[in-house]
């Protein structure tokens, strides 16, 4: 560890995150905490919004659903960012770590895009009378959950995990670049077909009473990401370092001469 | 640099000619494909006018599609991919080069024969002119983007399928504007808006997609 000690103190927190053990202990020791955190908030924010918040004027309880849609539809395009800058951090600075938490953020992802498409299907059909409907933000998430297979698809597609990280990182990035390409496109094909008939209703302003408990929920979910992502890496660095010491040390119990 | 270019434009396109038979495969699937829609759908020219340009679009996306898989997958076999990565060029050009003999072989000959199909699919006439300009950009950008897709999945040996995967939730901009444009010169509108902006991706797409994909290739071709 001698090198470590030439570099710029600012940059040891860098050079400790490219090391699997340093993150496993250290989650380690953040995850009941964070766990109990994203608990409480999900339960607060749940109870408050599913039992007291108040109904919505025109939809009724109907609406409640939004606790569920908007924080799902709020970390799912996180989630691709935080995928996407992983595999950046991965392919410029080489750190084997951060493809681990690129390939854990993708399933995450993935499913929270699929919550997002479901719940927004489910609170459609008694607002709108329908599942599905060719609105721009609705296609333009559904794009979003083909290019979270895709990266999926590609990560498992290869016999080395090398070149399944690489792969991913480069098709994370290019899609990257072609999201807000893809939003765009979307918003102006909408607008282009005219529909019209239904609009995604878009209270320009909550009232505070219903805001409040979404925010917990928002709050909740990111934390929740943050467990799941967490568990995810873990469970992906035991998978790949399965062959070093200390691994061996932390699931056989005693240490190894 | 130039050099590079030119020399896999040659290459490509010789080697294209000497395999004649298996460059015109995604022209004749473009007109098969199209054959099946009025056998489908309807043989009521009204009513295949009004979704003709939509039609000819996907059938000139999915025949791009088919054949990108084969952009790098012969010389990733034959073993010159590999002598193209370790040569001391820039490595974009020459994979411009391979994707613009691509474009040639295949994206030209659909926008040459896209007429054809409009008058089986009964086109009104204005959409003719919009068809083909649209063609020759988009399918300009869809070889472009599917080049990143191809060199990512060089070396699988079954990745034609996740090829596809891959580059088609990227190809979804070329088509919403490649049919808009027909669209709306048959509605009567202005079409050189969506069609200026299909120019304007395919700038981003030459300046990106080489890179993009000599990357990958460097990336995943050695394993």
């Amino acid at each position: 560890m001698n090198w470590l000690t030439n570099w710029s103190p600012s940059w040891q927190w860098f050079h400790r995150l490219g090391s699997p053990r340093w993150f496993y202990q250290t989650t380690g020791r953040w995850l009941p905490w964070l766990s109990l955190l994203a608990l409480a908030l999900l339960g607060t924010g749940l109870v408050w919004g599913l039992g007291f918040a108040p109904q919505d004027a025109k939809q009724g309880n109907s609406f409640r659903i939004i606790y569920l849609h908007v924080p799902a539809s709020f970390l799912a395009l996180a989630g691709y960012y935080i995928m996407a800058i992983a595999g950046a951090v991965g392919l410029i600075w080489k750190m084997k770590l951060s493809y681990m938490v690129m390939k854990s953020a993708a399933p995450i992802g993935a499913v929270l895009t699929f919550l997002a498409l479901f719940t927004g299907a489910v609170w459609g059909k008694p607002t709108w009378g329908t599942y599905w409907v060719w609105d721009a933000r609705i296609t333009s998430m559904l794009i979003l959950l083909f290019l979270y297979l895709g990266v999926l698809a590609l990560q498992y597609a290869f016999q080395s995990n090398e070149a399944g990280n690489k792969a991913s990182a480069i098709l994370a990035l290019v899609g990257t670049v072609n999201i807000p390409i893809i939003y765009k496109s979307v918003d102006w094909w909408y607008t282009l077909h005219q529909p019209a008939t239904i609009k995604l209703t878009s209270a320009p302003s909550m009232h505070p009473d219903m805001f409040q408990p979404l925010l917990v929920m928002i709050l909740g979910f990111y934390c929740f990401y943050v467990v799941a992502l967490f568990l995810f890496t873990r469970a992906e660095i035991l998978r790949r370092e399965r062959k070093t010491t200390w691994v061996k040390e932390l699931v056989l119990g005693e240490p190894q001469s | 640099m130039a050099s590079g270019f030119s020399a896999y434009l040659r290459r490509d396109l010789l080697l294209a000619y000497r395999r004649r038979g298996e460059a015109a495969s995604p022209l004749i699937f473009f007109v098969m494909v199209s054959t099946l829609i009025p056998l489908g759908i309807t043989p009521e020219s009204a009513r295949l006018a009004e979704i003709a340009p939509g039609i000819i679009w996907v059938m000139a996306l999915l025949a791009t599609l088919l054949s990108t898989d084969s952009l790098f997958a012969s010389d990733y076999q034959d073993g010159s991919l590999e002598q193209l990565l370790i040569s001391p060029q820039l490595l974009a050009m020459p994979v411009l080069g391979k994707i613009t003999a691509h474009w040639m072989v295949t994206g030209l000959p659909l926008t040459l024969a896209s007429p054809l199909l409009g008058l089986m699919l009964s086109l009104p006439a204005e959409g003719y002119v919009p068809m083909m300009a649209s063609l020759a950009i988009g399918t300009a950008c869809l070889s472009l983007v599917g080049s990143v897709g191809a060199a990512l999945t060089v070396s699988l040996r079954k990745g034609g399928l996740l090829l596809s995967l891959l580059v088609m939730p990227l190809y979804m901009p070329v088509i919403i504007f490649g049919s808009a444009t027909v669209q709306s010169a048959i509605d009567g509108f202005a079409w050189f808006g969506p069609l200026a902006i299909l120019g304007a991706m395919l700038a981003a797409a030459i300046a990106l997609c080489p890179l993009a994909a000599a990357g990958a290739l460097r990336l995943t071709s050695i394993n």
